[in-house]
């Protein structure tokens, strides 16, 4: 429970992740997953409830728990007065670990971040993925037990962010143990083993992607547009086709078992739409289904 | 959670308890070190500063301006000493001040806001509180390395007569932290800056400067403006100076007084500056 003035920006979210599992936050933006982040690394102090990690209190013992965690905060807080090579170096002396070690460490992460010849760079030449990487190089430089990643890969490309969720899966490979918010789904089924969908502070359903998908949508969605103005008078005449059916602005999502015999029904029943797909349900369909709006608006 | 588990995390327990130990007893160095490598990037500016600004100074009013004083003054309008032993301290006391403002000002707004590497350091095992020590500790030995050269050149100037003289760079260091603690603090509340910094140099900065009785004795102003350099941490760390440098005579209750205000202005504002740490640091 954290609380800034009146208003309670987290308000009853409780989970438990256990050692070398992989776990995610998802939601929208101001869902007080960033706020949970910090609080779970023993920065941000709660107002009320009872937080343990690694079996301590952070009130108490924050720089013990701060010793073993890796943090990647949503925007990079790099140091730019400094080399690339030099923020691994000094972050590495924050946690008092003999000098020797930290640059043998950092020489390790630079190559793990494929950053092994821009050690000398300043950081401000680096691009955004580059940028992002030597932040979870920085963040390793400790060898945490857990990793915290806000919103790891917003704003970065396709194949910056392909890269990077190589790099994180090893991570989880080798055990370490991984709590990532995110507002993408596609990153959530790749890297979650388990999952909260969080929204205004509080939190919506917990699962497995597949379990939650499982849950709360059906085996497939079909998606068909009949233009923006038209589409919420067809919605009703649509009545019956599908287990359910979302309409949204621009689009009408029809959940069923078998999607392509629901675009069949449709155009037998005399309408046509003007593009139709079929795809797998997702995570962004359970969060619709919960919240009754889209992650990113 | 099964048995195997809860082993591992017990083990994790313990690893923490262990790796916390050193961050716990020397956090508030690993920063100042960070400050340090910080520093390094403009060592060239700090030294011919550190040397070049003395040189100006002690030029330009203790030889410059000293000959028009020390003409027309007279023999005991200084308390019987020529003006550049007179504005020495003085300008010493200064450039503690002017470290002060260059140190506490802007690179604090740049460590929590334009480039948060506080927000980066208290994300690992570094509390605040250390964050706030590590500045203050490298300040202070960049005061210190200042003042020492500043001391050396008022010596080749031949202006330190006092056995004690060099105590004069104790005094300067105590004016520099009494006020620069205090602006730290005020650095630190600005979530943003729209001038204000800009406002302290103009408006507090130079004015005290004026009127701490650096250039002639606060003694020439009525009464009425005289309080300003009371409340002036630089009136004091100057009268300070004066004393350890010539023996400048004032009461001994004085002397004390200037030691103590100084001492409790900086604690003070040391204080401070801890507290918003810990309050912006930890929301």
């Amino acid at each position: 429970m954290k609380r800034y003035g009146g208003f309670a920006a987290v308000d009853g979210i409780s989970f438990e992740v256990a050692p070398g599992e992989s776990f995610g936050l998802l939601g929208p933006n101001g869902a007080g997953k960033s706020t949970t982040m910090r609080m779970v690394g023993a920065v941000s102090t709660r107002t009320a409830g009872e937080l343990s990690i690694l079996g301590l209190d952070p009130d108490a013992y924050g720089p013990e728990i701060r010793s073993q965690l890796g943090v990647v905060p949503q925007s990079d807080n790099l140091d730019t007065e400094l080399r690339v090579r030099e923020n691994l170096l000094v972050y590495g002396r924050y946690f008092g670990l003999p000098g020797r070690l930290v640059a043998k460490r950092a020489d390790e992460l630079l190559a793990f971040a494929q950053l092994e010849d821009k050690g000398k760079a300043k950081v401000d030449s680096l691009s955004g993925g580059m940028k992002r990487r030597l932040t979870i190089a920085r963040a390793l430089i400790n060898d945490p037990r857990v990793l915290l990643l806000d919103e790891p890969t917003t704003g970065l490309d396709p194949q910056a962010r392909h890269i990077l969720w190589d790099r994180l899966f090893r991570l989880k490979e080798q055990g370490t143990t991984l709590l990532l918010t995110t507002h993408y789904m596609d990153e959530a089924e790749q890297l979650c083993d388990r999952l909260v969908v969080v929204d205004t502070g509080t939190i919506m359903a917990e699962g497995t992607p597949a379990e939650l998908i499982r849950r709360y949508s059906s085996r497939e969605v079909l998606e068909v547009r009949f233009g923006s103005d038209r589409n919420s008078e067809v919605a009703k005449r649509l009545e019956g086709i599908g287990d359910r059916m979302e309409v949204l602005p621009d689009r009408i999502l029809v959940y069923s078992r078998d999607g392509e015999a629901e675009l069949v029904r449709i155009t037998e029943a005399g309408l046509h739409p003007i593009t139709s797909l079929v795809r797998r349900s997702s995570l962004e369909d359970v969060f619709l289904r919960l919240t009754g709006r889209s992650l990113i608006e | 959670m099964t048995e195997a588990l809860s082993t591992e995390m017990r083990s994790d327990t313990a690893r923490a308890i262990a790796a916390g130990r050193r961050p716990r007893r020397w956090g508030a160095w690993y920063v100042a070190l960070h400050r340090f490598r910080v520093m390094k990037s403009y060592t060239g500016t700090v030294v011919v500063a550190g040397i070049g600004n003395p040189l100006v100074y002690l030029y330009a009013l203790g030889l410059g301006l000293a000959t028009i004083v020390d003409a027309n003054a007279g023999d005991q309008a200084l308390g019987g000493v020529s003006y550049l032993v007179f504005v020495a301290p003085a300008l010493l006391a200064s450039a503690a001040i002017t470290v002060a403002s260059e140190e506490f000002t802007y690179p604090i707004m740049l460590g929590y806001k334009w480039n948060p590497t506080f927000t980066g350091m208290s994300a690992s095992p570094l509390r605040p509180t250390q964050i706030v020590d590590g500045i203050v500790i490298s300040v202070t030995i960049r005061m210190l390395v200042n003042l020492v050269l500043f001391f050396a050149l008022i010596v080749l100037f031949g202006a330190a007569p006092s056995a004690v003289a060099v105590l004069m760079v104790v005094a300067g260091l105590l004016g520099g932290l009494a006020f620069g603690t205090a602006l730290m603090a005020y650095s630190s509340t600005l979530e943003e800056d729209t001038g204000q910094l800009a406002m302290v140099m103009r408006f507090v900065v130079l004015p005290m400067t004026l009127f701490s009785g650096t250039f002639f004795p606060l003694s020439v102003f009525p009464v009425w403006l005289q309080w300003i350099g009371w409340v002036s941490p630089l009136w004091h760390s100057t009268e300070l100076a004066r004393v350890f440098s010539y023996g400048y005579a004032e009461p001994i209750w004085l002397t004390v007084m200037h030691v103590a205000y100084l001492l409790v202005l900086a604690a003070a504002g040391w204080v401070w500056a801890r507290r918003i740490a810990v309050r912006r640091l930890g929301r």
